[in-house]
């Protein structure tokens, strides 16, 4: 099938992109497993409707929109996004968080899951995607000065929980 | 350039995203002034030590072809889909098998359909994806990005923000109470969505211009919610409510007057 052909060319080159995305807005691989499959079927499902250049972009969008979809069922305190970034701000020390502090990974795994999704989806885009702001604004549909706007604080943020971490969000910045 | 200023590029500065005119700018600026300097260097540090920590998530093993696997499944309907561990998972890969086999439309007039069917066409996949963003759009703070029952406080609130004009109609005294209005993103545009209450729900009607010579009226149901879809002025419809299907019928004929 013709379509299959070009979905595989186009679009399955970015499956790990896709899982990537995933599993930051998920915090969970094994999650991140089930809703990048859903997405796939469902991007497979939309291609005939795909006359764009970008794939990648395109493919994330649903990725993106799936996940939220499955964190809305399944976690709903999670996505409930701009409003409680503090929700996700669980107080940090107990024996297991301590004995994964020590590498940096962990470190800054720990410091991105706590980021609220909004600031989490554009730090994965931009720094471990390399994204541009106007990929980054098509994959989020926010205007590019959101997602300028977005990133600056959500990189604030992480500054902030990467040197003391466990601190709750400033109250003007809710 | 002043420190105000250059704390707007920063960022985009650091990204690259810059025009060289203003970049110039900023590299001068930054030349003087030690605390702009530092607060990139700060972030420069922080980027590196994300590259340095390998923070990209690899593939599980096998799962692309895992992937593979369930895409050959939608191809081929009559094999059954399984995977117990995921039943959502299951159903899907049946709606995009029948998707693929069924295509084409049917009219609104020749539609009873059950709920939890799969999409038969590509208006019900479509219609499927305006049902999500309803959904999405009844988590708190999310219904609406301005609320007001005045028709006259709606309309404007869209005037430069979508490049057409939706028809905005309180219809309190039919007992459709306008609620407000929102964008929200359809297959990669940005589109009107009007919210009206009915008794204690509320309809998502999304609308945006259609360029295209199909007339039909659609309707189905889709996770429980109905919805019908219809095209007037240049511009198609698709109401979307968890309320009957005769209240939407009731709620297109009075937009439609």
């Amino acid at each position: 099938m013709q379509d299959r052909e070009q979905f595989d060319r186009l679009v399955l080159p970015h499956l790990r992109a896709a899982f990537n995305l995933a599993r930051w807005l998920l915090r969970s691989r094994e999650d991140a497993e089930d809703v990048t499959q859903e997405a796939l079927l469902r991007a497979f499902r939309f291609f005939s409707g795909f006359y764009g250049s970008d794939a990648r972009a395109w493919l994330l969008q649903i990725v993106r929109n799936t996940c939220y979809t499955w964190l809305e069922k399944n976690r709903p305190m999670d996505s409930a996004v701009e409003f409680d970034e503090s929700l996700h701000l669980s107080p940090l020390p107990g024996p297991e968080a301590q004995a994964l502090a020590g590498s940096e990974r962990e470190r800054l795994t720990r410091a991105l899951e706590q980021l609220s999704p909004r600031s989490r989806e554009v730090i994965v885009l931009r720094e471990l995607e390399g994204c541009s702001y106007k990929e980054i604004a098509s994959i989020t549909a926010m205007p590019i000065g959101t997602v300028m706007s977005t990133l600056a604080r959500a990189r604030e943020r992480l500054q902030q929980l990467l040197s003391h971490p466990g601190t709750k969000e400033a109250v003007h910045e809710l | 350039m002043n420190c105000d200023d250059s704390r707007a590029f920063l960022h985009a500065y650091l990204d690259g995203e810059l025009d060289a005119p203003h970049a110039a700018d900023f590299s001068r600026h930054l030349q003087g002034c030690p605390s702009c300097g530092r607060a990139l260097q700060a972030l420069e540090s922080v980027r590196s030590s994300m590259q340095n920590a390998n923070l990209l998530e690899p593939l599980p093993a096998g799962f692309e072809s895992k992937v593979r696997r369930q895409l050959d499944k939608v191809e081929e309907p009559s094999s059954p889909a399984s995977s117990p561990r995921f039943p959502v998972w299951r159903w899907l890969a049946a709606a995009a098998a029948l998707l693929l086999v069924v295509g084409g439309s049917w009219k609104f007039a020749q539609k009873a359909r059950e709920g939890g069917e799969p999409p038969a066409s590509a208006a019900d996949a479509a219609a499927s994806e305006l049902v999500d963003a309803h959904i999405r759009a009844l988590q708190p703070g999310h219904l609406t990005d301005v609320t007001s029952t005045d028709q006259h406080t709606v309309k404007p609130w869209f005037d430069g923000k979508i490049a057409f004009a939706p028809p905005v109609r309180d219809l309190a005294a039919q007992d459709f109470p306008l609620v407000g209005g929102r964008l929200d993103v359809f297959q990669g545009r940005t589109v009107a969505a009007l919210v009206y209450g009915r008794r204690k729900h509320f309809v998502s009607v999304f609308i945006w211009p259609d360029a295209t010579q199909d007339m039909e009226q659609y309707a189905g149901t889709w996770n429980g919610y109905q919805w019908i879809s219809w095209k007037q002025t240049g511009l198609r419809f698709c109401a979307v409510a968890d309320t009957s299907r005769e209240d939407l019928v009731a709620l297109k004929d009075l937009l439609s007057r």
